[in-house]
């Protein structure tokens, strides 16, 4: 956190200057994004035609038996992302349009889904997702060094996306991290530099401190 | 010790299998359930006192008995997008014990007349879904969900859902908006989901842990069940404690007892040569606590006399080493980045108060920043549609009000500390 607070301080001191108007994005807000994912000049697009729209066989398939699990075929929406992303990495627009076509509903209507979620990617991301929890009680516990020693720890691998994350709902093995869907905690800074290479080595992450081995902490839940 | 009801034998290796759920009285509830008129199940569930454990705190039996009398298609939401900063009890109970979930929903619905039922679990809960998605499948294939289960006429058709990661989805508008493959934005209230839900259907709402309760209840009978507990707060609590602890984790608790028992006793206390300066008794909306406030039980009405709430259960300590102004930095970090844009109140309340903290953490305040701030928090409470930003402003005002000295001296700290350019 200090570094970040310090650097955030220093820009403030160096590029505030009362004189200068306001900086403004080309669409003419303070604020970037909204239209990042629009291209302004063209129509809207429409439901893609099934005629010239190639969809991976195995993806139409997994779609479609998400469309038969609900009485309305859009709340698959968001596992029709879900294995899109698994299968292109990201929610490219391709893999939009893919989606869109199987679904039946524009590509913008699934745009507008996915840039909700914090777990799809509107733009290319590494293949493993490290997610560092930084919300209060991980924080606590010092979560804010612990996402500074895996951003450091990841540096050079290229494969390896570090980000930090709200609340993961594990707040008992704080800090912690979820390592391509993995919990482990409590993690230190050798921690850091462990995942990566159990990552790079294709092993499973931190075996030792995988949540799904941890016991209940109440003393009255022992087995009986 | 008090009673150990969700948590007996959590970690009996295996329980998240069916046989071994079964060996231990599991599904028996069901039978037992299908045997009775389903209004006297509902009847049950009133009797038992059963108040909402995901939040609210809202009876149970109750709000099953708003849905309509209708042969209209009625929906069974589970509530599992466990996202409250501080709170992971539901994880710990779908990971290890499943079925007792699945067993709740079955006989809530048989109650309610239900025939289509979702669990919406947070994306991020991949080995969860997984454990949960497997159990479904087990319990379809024993005919505890399907069609006519059990021989008593009643079908059900179970979904598990998973989200993608919005804190905003666990609110039960938005949840559905979610599940109808929308963004997660909340809606307009009334109608309430029990008229006007899902598809817009009447639906009914609960969380994990209160749906789970629903077998033991129906083992015990309500009027037992209500017997544990207070007069208001009837039964156990799964209560997550977090933070400056030394042994934090999930404990069963029988709601009335003093919270310093949690913290100290069940959860270990602060770090050896610490003192706790603040505590979350529900979550991280709540309004904060001090340690004068470690006698108050916990339970819905002692929290909510003493100006704060129960929450989803979720104790987060803090202790002397850390300043109010990190606190109250998280929290408007956390609920600006989770806002969903819908409300102004919210939206701005939640993105100026994080820049006012960020700027008195730089020094770079001005001397009516606090001011404004809490003013800020004031003018959120009650303006939007759902409680998103009253989240923030909750605790953010209650840092104020208790802490004012303290933020102050922390404001005038942060002044006098050179600036890095």
């Amino acid at each position: 956190m200090s570094a970040f607070r310090s650097e955030r301080a220093g820009k403030v001191q160096s590029e505030f200057d009362p004189q200068q108007p306001v900086r403004r994005f080309a669409h003419g807000s303070r604020v970037p994004g909204w239209d990042e994912h629009v291209d302004l000049t063209k129509q809207p697009a429409t439901i893609p035609d099934p005629a010239t729209t190639e969809v991976p066989a195995q993806l139409r398939k997994a779609i479609e038996e998400a469309m038969a699990r609900y009485p309305d075929r859009h709340s698959a929406s968001i596992p029709a992302l879900h294995l899109a992303q698994a299968e292109h990495g990201w929610c490219s627009p391709e893999a939009i349009t893919q989606v869109a076509c199987v679904m039946r509903v524009t590509p913008a209507y699934l745009t507008s889904v996915a840039s909700f979620y914090d777990m799809f990617a509107l733009e290319p991301k590494p293949e493993h997702d490290v997610f560092v929890c930084t919300n209060i009680s991980c924080s606590l516990l010092g979560a804010d060094e612990f996402y500074e020693s895996m951003c450091a720890a990841a540096e050079g691998h290229p494969t390896i996306g570090v980000r930090g994350f709200e609340c993961l709902g594990a707040c008992d093995i704080g800090p912690m991290a979820s390592v391509d869907g993995e919990y482990v905690g409590p993690l230190n800074e050798t921690d850091a530099i462990q995942i990566v290479e159990d990552i790079e080595a294709g092993r499973s992450v931190l075996e030792h401190k995988q949540l799904r081995y941890r016991a209940c902490a109440d003393p009255g839940a022992a087995t009986q | 010790m008090s009673p150990h009801i969700l948590f007996e034998a959590i970690d009996e290796p295996g329980l998240n299998t069916l046989p071994v759920y079964e060996a231990r009285g599991g599904y028996q509830a069901l039978k037992q359930a299908l045997t009775y008129p389903p209004a006297a199940i509902v009847q049950e569930i009133s009797d038992s006192g059963l108040r909402g454990r995901g939040g609210a705190g809202f009876k149970m039996g109750q709000k099953a008995s708003f849905l309509p009398v209708t042969d209209a298609p009625k929906y069974l939401v589970c509530n599992a997008d466990e996202s409250e900063p501080g709170t992971f009890k539901d994880r710990e109970l779908m990971q290890k014990s499943p079925h007792m979930l699945i067993e709740g929903i079955v006989i809530t619905a048989f109650g309610t007349g239900i025939h289509e039922a979702f669990i919406y679990i947070r994306g991020e809960y991949e080995y969860q879904a997984d454990i949960l998605e497997a159990a479904i499948n087990e319990a379809r294939a024993a005919g505890y969900i399907g069609e006519n289960i059990l021989g008593s006429g009643h079908n059900l058709k179970l979904v598990l859902h998973r989200g993608a990661g919005a804190y905003i989805c666990g609110e039960e508008t938005g949840l559905l908006d979610s599940l109808e493959g929308k963004r997660g934005n909340p809606r307009l209230k009334p109608p309430f989901p029990a008229i006007e839900g899902l598809y817009d259907g009447p639906t009914l709402i609960n969380n994990v842990e209160t749906l789970a309760t629903v077998p033991h209840i129906i083992t015990m009978g309500g009027k037992e069940y209500a017997q544990i507990g207070t007069e208001t707060s009837t039964g156990t609590k799964l209560v997550s404690v977090s933070g400056d602890v030394q042994k934090p984790g999930n404990y069963e608790i029988t709601l009335g007892i003093p919270s310093r028992e949690i913290i100290y006793d069940l959860a270990g206390g602060p770090p050896p040569g610490r003192e706790i300066k603040m505590w979350f008794p529900g979550g991280s909306s709540s309004p904060v606590l001090t340690a004068e406030d470690l006698d108050v039980p916990y339970d819905f009405d002692s929290m909510a006399k003493a100006g704060t709430m129960l929450g989803s259960g979720a104790i987060i300590v803090v202790d002397d080493s850390h300043t109010v102004l990190e606190v109250a930095f998280k929290l408007a970090k956390f609920y600006a980045h989770e806002s969903c844009g819908k409300c102004v109140p919210c939206r701005e309340g939640t993105n100026w108060t994080q820049k006012m903290i960020e700027r008195m953490q730089d020094g770079l305040a001005t001397p009516m920043d606090l001011d404004l701030m809490a003013g800020v928090q004031t003018q959120i409470i009650g303006n939007c549609l759902c409680v998103l930003g009253d989240a923030m402003a909750m605790p953010v005002g209650s840092l104020v009000e208790k802490f004012r000295s303290e933020i102050e001296a922390e404001i005038a700290a942060a002044q006098q500390r050179p600036v890095l350019v």
